[in-house]
C-alpha cells in the first residue's frame, strides 16, 4: 500500500507514442491522477525519463538446471534492478521447458525469486532435440508466450514446415534464432580476417542467411507468425527488410552487444567476446544500427547468458559462448541515444513496445488505470562497469571496466 | 595483444606465443642467436651452460614426436632439466581444467614451459595465466601459430637466401588448418619478403586472408611461377572428411610438387616442408630428398633455433657467446 509521485519527469510512453514531461503517480500498483490523493513519496523528476518496465525478449536465468551459473533469484533481481520489469526465458533449462509440469515449477521458482516477471517460451520439439513437436498447446495454457528450439537446429525442413503450422494454428509465434548448423560447425567466430589470423573455427554469414531463407520461404508457405531472434549480419537485415516489404508476418530482435561490438573484440583471444551467433564485422554492426534506428528490427533484448568463472576459464574455442547482459541492456540503449541513433522514445519502442509486440502481451503504456511497471532513468548519470558492482552471478561481460552514461535509477512492478 | 603479452616493458622476450608482434630486429636477433648455437655445435662441444639449474616442462596435449624431440633437445643442450609430459586431452576431461594443470606445475618451481595444445590461443592462456617468473613457449596451438617452426623456417631460408626483400615465397596446400602457414606469413611479412603468396583449393584457404598480406592463388602452376621458395604444408589425411577436398590423388594432381612440376621451374628454387612428408600427396617422395630440397635443414636447424628462443627468454641475454 503505498503511493508515489514523480514529478516534472520526462515521459516516454511507447503505447502512446507521446513523449511530455509532467507529473505522473501510482497507487497500489497502477497509475492513478497525480492531481489527486495525497502521496507516500514525492519524487523529483528533474532531468530524469521514465518509462514502462523494460521487456527482455531473450534472457537466461540459468534456473532450473544450471544454478552454478546463476539463480532466478540472481538474475530475475539483477534485471529488475537494471530497469527490466519482464523477461523472456528460452525453453533450454534443465529440465527443457516442454512441458506443463516444468513451466509450473519455473512459474513456481519466478514467484518466489520476485525480481522481474518471468514469461516463458515453450520449446517447439520435445527435449528440443529437433525431431518430434512437443504438445504446444498445452504449453500455451500453461502460459508460454512463444515457441523456439532456440540455439539447437530442427532435424529438418519437413519438422520445421510441420511445426509452423501446428503453431500457426494456435495463433503461437515462433521464435528462431537463424543459424544453421552445418555452416555453424562448432565455430567460435565470424569467419573473416581476425578468425582467420587468429586461427579460430568460423562461423560465416551463409549460416544465418540460409537458416533465414528456408524459414521465410516456410512463412510464405503456411502464413505462419515467425520472430527472428538475434540477427548479426547485414544479410540478415537485408532479408528481414524484403520479406516485410512482401508483407509477411515476421519480426526481427538484435542482442544489444550486436550493437556495439565487432570481431575485433576476439583480439587477444578474449573469450568474453565469445558469442553465438558471432560478433561481426563493421559493416554488419552498422547495418544492423540502421534497422534498429529505422525501426525494421523492431527489439533489443540483452540475450543474457550468465556463466560461472571456469566456463570463460579456458582457451577461447573452449570456452562456453555467451555474454552476462541484463546490465547493460538499458545502459547500451541509452548510449544509443547518445550517439543519436534513436530518440528518447523510439528507444522506450525498441526496449519496451516491440518486445510486447512480438510476445503478444497487452501494451504498456503511462495512461492512467496501466498497471504501474515503471522504470526510472537517470540519463546523465556517469558510472562504470565494474565485476563487484555486478548483480548477475555471471561477470562474464566484454564491457567490464566501460564508462557509461544513464542507468535505472528506481524500479517498480504493477 | 600478443605483443604486449609476450614483451617485457624493455621489448625483450618473456613469452613466445606467436611471431605476430615481435619487431624485425627482435627477430633477426634470435636468428643471429640461433646462428651462434648451430656454429657453436659443430665446434666445440654439445652443451651450453646457459639454463643450468632451470627446469624446463614439454607439456603436450596434442601427440608430436619429433617438434617435442627438438626442444627437448634444445633444453638439454643449454643444461635444463627437462620433463616431458604428454596429457591425453582426455584427462584433462576428469575435472581438472587447464588451469589446475598449469598451476600444479607451477607450484613445482618449473621455468619454462613448452606447450602445445589443440586449441588456438592456448599459449595465450596460459601465459595470461602464469605466474610472473615462468615463461610460455608455444609449441602450436591450434589452427593460431607455431612461431619456431616459423623462425626455423626463416632460419633456414636465411641460409640459402640472405635478402627477404628479393623473395617471392609460395606456401602449398592446407592453408586453412595450417598454424605454420600463419606464423610463416607473419615471419615473411616482417622480415621484408617481397610477396607471400599461398597456393590452395579454394576449400582450403580461409577468408580473409589476404588482410595477412598475402596474395591467393588456387592453381599451382601460376601460383609458383616466379616463386624463389616453395613452402609445402603437411595436408591431414582427414581432410577427406567434411568434403574439403574428394581424395589425396585429386590434391596430389593438382597441387602436389612432383619432379616435373620442378623441372619446369629455375634450378635455384628452394622446395620446404615441415614435415612430416605425406610421400605421393603434397610432395613426390623422391623430391623430398632432393638436391633443392632444405627439409632436412629444417629439422636440424629447429634445435638452434629453439635454443636460440629458450636462452633469450630464461637467459635474458642478447648475444650469448
Amino acid at each position: 500500500m503505498s503511493a508515489t509521485l514523480i514529478r516534472n519527469v520526462r515521459r516516454l510512453d511507447p503505447l502512446a507514442g507521446t513523449d511530455s514531461v509532467g507529473d505522473l503517480a501510482f497507487r497500489n500498483g497502477v497509475i492513478v491522477d497525480p492531481a489527486q490523493g495525497a502521496f507516500d513519496e514525492v519524487i523529483d523528476g528533474i532531468g530524469h525519463w521514465l518509462l514502462p518496465g523494460i521487456v527482455d525478449l531473450c534472457a537466461r536465468t540459468r534456473d532450473p538446471g544450471a544454478t552454478q551459473k546463476g539463480t532466478m533469484r540472481s538474475e530475475s533481481n539483477a534485471a529488475f534492478a537494471s530497469g527490466i520489469t519482464a523477461l523472456c526465458l528460452p525453453p533450454d533449462t534443465r529440465p527443457v521447458i516442454d512441458n506443463t509440469a516444468v513451466v509450473i515449477r519455473v512459474n513456481r521458482i519466478a514467484k518466489a525469486a520476485g525480481g522481474a516477471y518471468v514469461y516463458m517460451l515453450g520449446a517447439l520439439t520435445k527435449g528440443l532435440e529437433g525431431e518430434a513437436l512437443a504438445e504446444i498447446s498445452a504449453l500455451k495454457s500453461a502460459g508460454c508466450v512463444g515457441v523456439t528450439n532456440g540455439l539447437t537446429p530442427v532435424a529438418n525442413a519437413l519438422v520445421a514446415r510441420r511445426a509452423l503450422e501446428y503453431a500457426a494454428s494456435l495463433g503461437m509465434t515462433v521464435h528462431v534464432v537463424p543459424l544453421d548448423a552445418a555452416l555453424a560447425n562448432h565455430g567460435c567466430a565470424h569467419e573473416g580476417a581476425v578468425a582467420t589470423r587468429l586461427g579460430l573455427a568460423s562461423i560465416p554469414v551463409a549460416a544465418e542467411a540460409v537458416a533465414m531463407r528456408q524459414w521465410i520461404s516456410l512463412v510464405e508457405d503456411t502464413g505462419a507468425r515467425v520472430h527472428f531472434g538475434r540477427l548479426s549480419s547485414a544479410r540478415g537485415v537485408e532479408l528481414l527488410a524484403a520479406a516485410k516489404a512482401r508483407g509477411l508476418p515476421i519480426t526481427a530482435d538484435v542482442a544489444a552487444h550486436q550493437l556495439f561490438l565487432t570481431d575485433a573484440a576476439l583480439e587477444g583471444f578474449n573469450a568474453l567476446a565469445h558469442v553465438i551467433p558471432p560478433l561481426r564485422s563493421a559493416d554488419d554492426r552498422t547495418a544492423l544500427r540502421e534497422a534498429v534506428g529505422s525501426g525494421l528490427i523492431g527489439a533489443i533484448c540483452s540475450d543474457h547468458q550468465p556463466h560461472e568463472l571456469d566456463a570463460k576459464t579456458n582457451p577461447l574455442p573452449l570456452t562456453e559462448p555467451g555474454i552476462s547482459a541484463v546490465e547493460t541492456l538499458l545502459p547500451l540503449g541509452l548510449r544509443l541515444v547518445h550517439d543519436g541513433l534513436l530518440s528518447p522514445l523510439a528507444l522506450a519502442e525498441r526496449l519496451v513496445h516491440g518486445p510486447v509486440q512480438v510476445l503478444g502481451l497487452p501494451g504498456r503504456g503511462l495512461a492512467i488505470g496501466a498497471a504501474a511497471d515503471l522504470c526510472l532513468v537517470d540519463p546523465a548519470r556517469e558510472w562504470r562497469l565494474d565485476a563487484a558492482g555486478m548483480k548477475s552471478v555471471g561477470r562474464n561481460t566484454p564491457f567490464i571496466g566501460e564508462a557509461f552514461r544513464g542507468r535505472a535509477t528506481r524500479v517498480w512492478r504493477g | 595483444m600478443s605483443d604486449t603479452l609476450q614483451l617485457t616493458s624493455a621489448g625483450r622476450l618473456r613469452h613466445l606465443l606467436s611471431i605476430e608482434g615481435l619487431s624485425k630486429p627482435l627477430l633477426t636477433e634470435i636468428l643471429d642467436t640461433a646462428e651462434q648455437f648451430a656454429d657453436h655445435r659443430n665446434s666445440r662441444g654439445k652443451k651450453f651452460p646457459l639454463l643450468h639449474g632451470k627446469t624446463v616442462v614439454n607439456l603436450f596435449f596434442e601427440a608430436s614426436t619429433r617438434t617435442r624431440m627438438t626442444f627437448e633437445l634444445a633444453a638439454k643442450r643449454l643444461s635444463a632439466d627437462v620433463l616431458n609430459l604428454q596429457i591425453a586431452a582426455s584427462s584433462t576431461s576428469k575435472g581438472e581444467t587447464l588451469l589446475d594443470t598449469l598451476k600444479t606445475m607451477e607450484a613445482m618451481q618449473v621455468d619454462m614451459f613448452v606447450i602445445r595444445h589443440e586449441a588456438s590461443g592456448a599459449a595465450h592462456f596460459f601465459a595470461q595465466h602464469a605466474a610472473p617468473e615462468v615463461a610460455i613457449l608455444n609449441a602450436g596451438d591450434g589452427r593460431h601459430a607455431h612461431p619456431t617452426q616459423a623462425l626455423l623456417d626463416m632460419f633456414t631460408i636465411r641460409r640459402h637466401r640472405p635478402d627477404f626483400s628479393k623473395l617471392t615465397v609460395a606456401i602449398v596446400g592446407d592453408i586453412l588448418h595450417s598454424r605454420v602457414a600463419r606464423s610463416d606469413i607473419h615471419a615473411l611479412r616482417i622480415l621484408g619478403a617481397r610477396e607471400i603468396r599461398v597456393v590452395g583449393p579454394r576449400t582450403l584457404i580461409p577468408a580473409g586472408i589476404e588482410d595477412m598480406g598475402v596474395t591467393v592463388f588456387n592453381d599451382l602452376d601460376s601460383g609458383l611461377k616466379g616463386a624463389d621458395v616453395i613452402m609445402l604444408l603437411r595436408l591431414q589425411k582427414e581432410r577427406m572428411v567434411g568434403a574439403f577436398l574428394p581424395s589425396t590423388g585429386e590434391f596430389h594432381r593438382d597441387f602436389g610438387l612432383t619432379r616435373a612440376r620442378l623441372a619446369k621451374l629455375p634450378p635455384e628454387v628452394l622446395v620446404m616442408h615441415p614435415g612430416p612428408i605425406n610421400r605421393g600427396v603434397e610432395i613426390e617422395g623422391d623430391v623430398a630428398y632432393s638436391e633443392r630440397s632444405l627439409i632436412l635443414e629444417q629439422v636440424e636447424h629447429g634445435i638452434a633455433v629453439r635454443m636460440a628462443v629458450m636462452a633469450m627468454i630464461l637467459g635474458d641475454t642478447g648475444a650469448t657467446s
